[in-house]
């Protein structure tokens, strides 16, 4: 028993640090891939390559001055964030990074908790997520957060509904609610994904999926209710400091959640597409060692002053990577963790890709979508895959 | 332990419920319905109904109170105004409170026999697959019923909120 809660311990102290670097890293990350595709450097000066611009940042609003203007209903402005932050984070204790694996003696498995209703729980988790953007722009006081915080809630719950039917489905195909055996259910090949799996391959679930996860968590083509330039950003302008950080702090984790979700459901969570002894266990270090060697030949022939140090060390840093990835004790846990945050990252970078590229939706045109097109697709996804599994079994 | 997360979690229901009444304005109220929502489903855990947790939190607490919290929000009620209570309400308001409940406690006592009282984790039909054979299965006529019943209150919305064609 006493193993038991000191090995939790150390687990939820490691995912929650891991957690919250990728929160602010992953901000750095969005600047970067956004200013590439807008053809401009992006954060660049603070730190190599910028990445001491989260440091900055977190500092900046810590240090901030905390103003709760006068004319806000004060328990619900203070509770808004809080709730937003709790759900979001909430949702990572039942996620599986990896298999089981031993560690100085001790078994045990890459994940938190895992519930039997692990599924349930995410989107419960989710849905109660609404609560801190409804009431943050109630209790704002202000025209702009109220409509803002109003569309939202009314724009999360309604893609709600598709976001269900497109987790349905290949959980009929998977036959578990539990997030771990969702995993062990699809491991073997990329022909046992869920995404490619027979009798119905989900692709159309996975696509409804993706639109109804960008949604949810309020991200451009979806991002009216925080537009900047359409509502004076929307419901969380009477907020400042830690409180308007924990908002973004809770969509970033909302993305890292749907993300995530999207994996385990149809991309296989932490198995790879082929089986080791075909050799699957050498992608990465392929992967870091030609990002390794292009990042040296980049170091030595820099146009900016800069680059002249920062890439090669870059290179170094990424052959080294490469290399531990070669070592067989590292194997069992890393591998995993490995293909898990590949395809996490995949989905995230799409996320950012898609932010870079589209235009925002309007309001009308946004719930339109989904009640008229997304719900009678997902419907009708949701009655032939059931069709398919009753035909074969 | 298990009694002792029952006692917090029904004291926590318990609480919100009375603050849904006593709150003025009707967005604390709304608030503490969630806390009681939330509260339930904690009870349903304790009894090893998971699913039925589950969904009560999806359905009650995370889409029929958001409903409740955006028509609060859009229709901008405002807080009660208390009217004064005549003197014979006052004076027998909260003895007749304690009667009443007095006389439920008394029926619970002598309706239900000490073997059936509530056992933490006992219920084996509360898992997903449990629930969805027993939906298909013993009670299938209730649910279809129920779908029609949903239908004709959906028909009911559209024809309320149809604008009139002139």
């Amino acid at each position: 028993m006493d193993s038991f809660i000191i090995i939790s311990l150390i687990k939820t102290f490691v995912v929650f640090a891991v957690l919250m670097t990728t929160l602010a890293y992953l901000q750095w990350v969005e600047r970067k891939v956004i200013a590439h595709i807008q053809v401009r450097p992006g954060p660049y000066r603070v730190g190599p390559h910028g990445l001491l611009q989260p440091l900055a940042d977190v500092i900046k609003l810590i240090t901030k001055e905390d103003l709760i203007p006068p004319h806000v209903s004060k328990p619900l402005y203070l509770a808004a964030p809080f709730l937003a932050i709790t759900m979001s984070l909430l949702s990572i204790s039942v996620i599986p990074f990896g298999p089981e694996i031993t560690v100085a003696g001790h078994t045990t498995w890459m994940q938190l908790t895992d519930l039997n209703i692990g599924v349930l729980f995410v989107l419960a988790v989710s849905s109660m997520g609404v609560y801190g953007i409804a009431l943050a722009g109630w209790s704002s006081n202000n025209k702009y957060s109220l409509l803002g915080g109003l569309r939202s809630s009314a724009q999360m719950i309604s893609y709600e509904l598709p976001l269900s039917l497109a987790i349905a489905a290949p959980l009929l195909l998977s036959n578990t609610l539990s997030l771990r055996e969702l995993v062990q259910k699809q491991s073997g090949s990329i022909l046992h994904w869920n995404l490619l799996a027979m009798p119905f391959p989900q692709v159309i679930s996975f696509i409804i999926f993706l639109i109804a996860a960008f949604a949810e968590t309020n991200r451009v083509p979806f991002d009216l209710p925080e537009a900047e330039n359409e509502l004076v950003a929307g419901f969380h302008v009477e907020y400042s400091s830690m409180k308007f950080a924990s908002f973004f702090m809770a969509e970033y984790a909302n993305m890292i959640t749907v993300s995530c979700m999207a994996v385990l459901l149809f991309l296989g969570g932490w198995t790879a597409p082929w089986p080791a002894e075909y050799g699957s266990g050498f992608v990465p270090v392929v992967i870091f060692a030609v990002a390794g060697v292009i990042a040296l030949y980049h170091g030595l022939n820099a146009e900016r002053q800069r680059d002249k140090y920062t890439l090669p060390v870059f290179g170094l840093v990424f052959l080294i990577v490469a290399a531990v990835f070669l070592l067989p004790m590292v194997q069992s846990w890393l591998l995993p963790l490995f293909w898990f945050c590949a395809k996490t990252g995949t989905i995230l970078f799409t996320f950012m890709w898609v932010r870079g590229t589209l235009p925002r939706f309007r309001y009308d045109q946004l719930m339109s979508f989904t009640w008229k097109f997304l719900f009678p697709v997902a419907m009708a996804n949701l009655l032939i895959t059931s069709l398919a599994v009753a035909l074969v079994s | 332990m298990d009694l002792i997360l029952f006692l917090i979690f029904g004291l926590i229901a318990l609480v919100c419920a009375i603050n849904v009444v006593l709150q003025t304005h009707p967005i604390s109220s709304a608030v503490s319905l969630i806390g009681v929502m939330g509260s339930l489903a904690i009870l349903y855990l304790l009894l090893g109904a998971e699913f039925i947790a589950a969904a009560q939190v999806i359905v009650y607490a995370g889409a029929v109170m958001v409903l409740f919290v955006f028509v609060i929000m859009l229709l901008n009620a405002g807080k009660e105004v208390h009217k004064g209570r005549s003197f014979m309400v006052q004076l027998l308001g909260v003895p007749l409170l304690i009667a009443l409940l007095g006389l439920l406690a008394f029926l619970a006592r002598h309706m239900y026999q000490p073997e059936t009282m509530v056992h933490f984790g006992g219920f084996q039909g509360g898992s997903a697959q449990a629930v969805g054979h027993a939906l298909f299965t013993t009670y299938l006529l209730p649910f279809e019923v129920t779908s029609i019943l949903i239908l004709i209150a959906i028909i009911g919305a559209v024809v309320l909120a149809r604008k009139e064609l002139d």
